[in-house]
């Protein structure tokens, strides 16, 4: 099996999901408007800046988990 | 120079500069299958870059797009968080999925069921289903090629005359040079798209309301239930978002061109930088959304809202400008055509033709055959897309819920031990089967979810049951990952 990926990673990568799909009810209104945009379009538009944050983060982990083993990214079955 | 003519000769020009640079790309290389499908896995992040959002940025997202905003207003922001998820997605399973396929030399997604599974049946199933859901998407990308290259050079050219040049030379430089084409066609198709994107969909606002902002308050007054969902749908509220953006954010590389794009990587280092960056190309789409939504109150009324962008651009701009919009919106069905046609030519030669009816075939016979499989590929497709009906929009959401049932096969493939053939099998029979019975029974949204999601449900259910009843020992390949 491929090495899985660190629990911090996971977490980061769950922070878009949250942000962006199962808060939509919270959201998905036009008022107030934000910089022009009606609200839900600013929201999305604001995650889609934040998104690659959280998976710099993640890559972070996963580069520090990487290093940690012998075979760097061709690690076998743990 | 009439209108008419400067439009007609810039569209030709990019269209002839896009594909001179497709025939060049693999010029002066030996074309082997490892070569054609996979560029000997030399991609560095830019092309890797250029080559995904090549793929991803269709002419779903130019027409499709600007047209959902148009008709259906909120729930078209779906396409804004699926793609970003999507790409939150691959970072956990590309690079590791690259690993594989460089230690097991994978070309394709079939090879990697194949290795995994120990299965041919299997492999060739995936094939089959995968070239199954990819002809309908081609004759997507054929039609949206004739709507723009008809509407663009005003009618000069009329839409079959345009997919059957556009169709031949993606055929043409697929054939000469394979996957190195369609990153190479990317670039020029990438600048031409941002620098359109750009212009109409700030130009577009400013012109005809003074700005973005006045012109979501205009439409906020007029309609002012559009903006939001389920907008001008009765059936796409807040459950459908998210079902659907699950469904297709865990879809996104498991089309197979997709997924097998990935392997044209030189690390899988760089298909996880390349991961944490996509998501800001994403910020391209609001921009054709404005196109949309302006549309709603410039050009209020049309019948087929996959007009409405160029119908707005027509109306607002001079012939030359819509002749670089044609231009570029040509490019942006023929280069993801072209991976299209160079993916399910090479399933159906290489996973499903030699392990069926040829086992003792070589490699580069195997080219040989893909590449005329791609010519007769694009023939059906163009085909379908001439005589084409208004089916295609159900047969591609068919295909999004078709190709994700792919997902629990790879998911679990990488990560779970105990995943066996068996499981996968059946889970991807179930799954096929439920997506095609909710879909083509008029099921869609069922009980207000997507119905691919209730598939992908049922799919992973019966994987996982099956996986842990059958015998482990018999139904596995050695280890996945080298040591």
């Amino acid at each position: 099996m491929a090495r899985k990926p660190t629990l911090p990673a996971v977490l980061l990568g769950l922070i878009p999901f949250v942000g962006m799909c199962f808060t939509v009810p919270l959201w998905d209104r036009i008022h107030p408007f934000v910089a022009g945009l009606p609200f839900n379009l600013f929201w999305l538009m604001l995650w889609i800046v934040l998104t690659p944050l959280c998976l710099w983060g993640a890559y972070r982990f996963e580069k520090q988990a990487d290093l940690q083993q012998p075979n760097g990214r061709h690690g076998g079955a743990r | 120079m009439s209108p008419s003519a400067t439009a007609l000769l810039i569209i030709l020009a990019i269209v002839g500069i896009g594909s001179f640079i497709g025939f060049r790309a693999g010029a002066s290389r030996k074309m082997d299958l490892e070569q054609w499908t996979v560029a000997n896995r030399g991609f560095g992040v830019v092309l890797v870059w250029l080559l995904m959002a090549g793929e991803v940025y269709t002419t779903f997202s130019f027409l499709g797009a600007s047209g959902w905003a148009y008709s259906r207003g909120g729930p078209t922001l779906y396409i804004l968080a699926y793609l970003t998820l999507g790409y939150v997605v691959s970072f956990y399973i590309l690079p590791q999925l690259w690993e594989t396929a460089r230690a097991q030399g994978l070309q394709t997604q079939s090879d990697f069921f194949e290795k995994r599974y120990g299965s041919k049946m299997l492999a060739a199933l995936v094939a089959a289903v995968g070239v199954v859901f990819i002809v309908p998407y081609l004759q997507l990308q054929l039609k949206g090629m004739g709507i723009i290259v008809e509407v663009a050079s005003f009618s000069q050219i009329n839409h079959t005359a345009a997919m059957v040049i556009g169709g031949a030379l993606v055929a043409g430089f697929v054939f000469t040079s394979g996957v190195r084409a369609v990153a190479l066609v990317s670039v020029l198709k990438d600048i031409l798209l941002l620098g359109a994107a750009i212009v109409i969909g700030l130009a577009i606002p400013y012109h005809w309301f003074g700005g973005f902002g006045p012109m979501f308050k205009a439409i906020a007054r007029v309609h002012p239930a559009h903006l939001t969902m389920p907008g001008a749908t009765h059936n796409m509220g807040h459950a459908w978002f998210i079902s659907t953006v699950l469904l297709t954010s865990l879809g996104v590389y498991m089309w197979p061109h997709n997924f097998g794009a990935s392997f044209t990587a030189r690390s899988s280092d760089t298909l996880r930088r390349n991961a944490v960056v996509m998501p800001l190309y994403t910020l391209l789409l609001p921009l054709i959304f404005f196109a949309g939504f302006a549309a709603i109150l410039v050009v209020p009324g049309l019948k087929d809202g996959d007009l409405s962008l160029l119908t707005v651009v027509q109306k607002t701009f001079p012939p030359w400008f819509l002749g670089v919009v044609g231009g570029a919106g040509a490019l942006t069905a023929m280069v993801p055509s072209a991976i299209l046609i160079l993916t399910a030519s090479t399933l159906f030669a290489k996973n499903f033709f030699r392990p069926i009816f040829a086992p003792s075939m070589s490699d580069d016979a195997v080219v040989k055959l893909a590449k005329v499989a791609s010519v007769v590929l694009m023939a059906v497709a163009l085909l379908f897309a001439i005589s084409g009906t208004r089916t295609i929009v159900a047969l591609l959401l068919l295909g999004y819920a078709g190709v994700t049932q792919f997902f629990p096969g790879v998911l679990l493939g990488l990560y779970w031990g105990r995943a066996s053939r068996a499981g996968v099998f059946s889970g991807l029979v179930v799954g096929i089967a439920t997506v095609t019975f909710l879909t083509l029974s008029g099921r869609d949204p069922f009980l207000g979810l997507n119905a691919g999601f209730m598939a992908l449900i049922l799919n992973f259910i019966v994987t996982v049951s099956v996986s842990l009843l059958s015998d482990s020992k018999g139904s596995q390949s050695e280890e996945i990952v080298a040591p």
